[in-house]
């Protein structure tokens, strides 16, 4: 049994089809790109991953669970943007991950400060140290999103979704943020989606490269049929030579 | 040059900040010395030392009857209905907003019910409110809080409703229940909003004071105004106007001071 385990998903928005007879079995520690084209559904399929959504048909289960409802601390999500809580300090930011889950959102006493021992642990682990007492919005772009890995990381998730985590970086921040995600990975194992328009990102940092597309495609109506897994890549070993799990076009 | 990109260094813009004072006190001058000139009884725009005098006799002067100063009276009158009823439909507003803005479930209920209060006249609502809680403070401090909640409560819901998606999932991925959530992040990131709503309803909110103080009561500075407006006492009528506008000023700026202090994230980078 796979660890997350996408079985037959149809989602539609109205009489929409978006995504259609989605299936997909991924081994716990696999690290997924998901490519496509702009419109295609990427971000709906991470939203019913994190069962932000539930799915019109079939269903999403992980670690052999029910499916989801509602989102959990078993999964971590970073997007774009507004990832991280613009109130909040760096360093309770972090704390957040440990104190929303508190009854009251809140620790108190000898617990706090040990939450707050290894929120300042995390923040040296991520080179955010420095800033913990300032609030996000003095942070670049790369340090947001640092701090938004970071603290979706402090809730130790069973899996970990990213919209387009880079997508707003400039190439050079983006390089750093491709070590920095690679050295976590090295520490804690974890099982990774990733949403990225990005091709050559999406093989450098993956396991596996997922394809959405349209497999029909109605030249009168192009909103008729939704996007499928079209191409699934063994992307190890930077992605050479690029094999195909997945014949094009097949369920 | 374009007009649009044209700026005021700091000596301009204190002298073109205080231009429309000096003109406006200007005319008052010339105006009532000419009046004067006519008529040395008028009444209608007494002269600056009028003024001035009028100013320290209700600021120090006892009143006969009762041995207590006035002014301060009504002040202290005043700026308790105003308090109570501002402090009212902020709370009302924080939370009846926050559950409306967060919870689909009671904005359905409540959205519907606070635009239709929000659209009958307040005013119009003084007469019943003065049938139902009797002459007495309730009913002033009742039609403060009905004619400033509404639209409290409108602001606050609608900012929290705007509340980024992304930041309410990513709370629930980090395990928080819809309390934590209210409290966590929607209710501090509502807290600068709810000011501003203070700072906006400050204005109807001592429109309807005034207007409450001047049918009945027997204190209070809308009182005293309409009191003296019988003796055409425009020296004092004066006086009391330039320090409800004072004093609302005072306000605003407290509160805007208060924000900044509190809530230091809110602020626009510099
Ligand atoms: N809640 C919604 N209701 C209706 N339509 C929606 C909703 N969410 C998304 N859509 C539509 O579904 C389609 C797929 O959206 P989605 O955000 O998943 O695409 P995407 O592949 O992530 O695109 P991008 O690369 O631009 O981020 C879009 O056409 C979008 O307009
Ligand atoms: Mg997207």
């Amino acid at each position: 049994m796979s660890f997350v385990s996408v079985r037959n998903v149809f989602q539609s928005y109205g009489d929409r089809p978006i995504l259609e007879r989605v299936s997909v079995e991924v081994e716990e520690g696999c690290f997924v790109s998901i490519v496509g084209a702009s419109g295609c559904g990427k971000s709906t399929f991470l939203r019913l991953l994190l069962a932000q959504e539930t799915p019109s048909r079939g269903e999403v289960s992980i670690a052999g669970q029910p499916p989801a409802r509602e989102p959990g601390r078993d999964r971590g999500v970073v997007f774009q943007k507004y990832s991280v809580f613009p109130h909040l300090t760096i360093r309770d930011n972090i704390l957040a991950a440990e104190e929303l889950s508190a009854r009251w959102g809140r620790l108190w006493g000898r617990a706090r400060r040990a939450a707050r021992e290894r929120a300042d642990a995390a923040l040296a682990r991520v080179g955010l140290a420095h800033v913990a007492d300032q609030y996000p919005a003095a942070l670049s772009g790369g340090m947001q999103q640092r701090l938004a890995i970071a603290q979706a990381l402090q809730a130790r998730p069973r899996i970990l979704l990213l919209d387009e985590p880079f997508g707003a970086l400039d190439p050079g921040t983006r390089l750093s943020m491709h070590d920095f995600l690679t050295e976590l990975r090295a520490e804690t194992p974890m099982t990774v989606f990733m949403v990225t328009h990005d091709l050559s990102e999406g093989f450098k940092l993956a396991d596996r490269v997922l394809v959405f597309d349209k497999t029909r495609w109605d030249p009168d109506a192009p909103e008729r049929w939704g996007a499928t897994i079209t191409y699934d890549f063994d992307a190890r070993h930077g992605g050479i030579p690029f094999q195909s799990a997945r014949a094009p076009h097949a369920a | 040059m374009r007009w649009i990109n044209r700026r005021p260094g700091r000596p301009l813009a204190v002298a073109l900040a205080l231009a429309p004072f000096a003109l406006a006190a200007l005319a008052y001058v010339a105006g009532s010395e000419a009046r004067l000139a006519a008529n040395p009884a008028d009444k209608l725009l007494p002269a600056p030392s009028t003024l001035w005098d009028a100013a320290m006799a209700a600021l120090t002067e006892a009143d006969r009857r009762s041995g207590e100063i006035l002014f301060w009276n009504d002040t202290f009158a005043s700026l308790t209905r105003l308090a109570l009823g501002v402090g009212i439909a902020a709370a009302l507003a924080l939370t009846l907003g926050l559950a409306a803005g967060l919870l689909p479930l009671a904005g359905a209920g409540l959205s519907p019910f606070v635009a239709a209060v929000s659209m009958a006249p307040p005013l119009a609502l003084l007469p019943i409110l003065f049938i139902v809680f009797g002459l007495g403070e309730v009913s002033k401090v009742a039609l403060i809080v009905i004619g400033t909640a509404p639209f409290m409560i409108r602001d606050m819901a609608g900012r929290v409703a705007e509340t980024p998606v992304e930041q309410i999932v990513k709370a629930e991925t980090l395990g928080a229940s819809s309390l934590v959530i209210a409290l966590r992040v929607a209710l501090p990131q509502a807290m600068p909003r709810l000011i501003q709503a203070v700072r906006l309803s400050l204005g109807p909110a001592w429109l309807f004071l005034i207007a409450a103080e001047a049918i009945a009561a027997t204190e209070g500075l809308g009182y005293r105004i309409f009191l003296v407006r019988r003796y055409l006492a425009m020296d004092v009528i004066l006086v009391y106007v330039a320090w409800i506008t004072i004093l609302a000023a005072l306000l605003d700026l407290a509160l805007r001071r208060l924000s900044a202090r509190a809530f230091p994230w809110a602020e626009p980078a510099r």
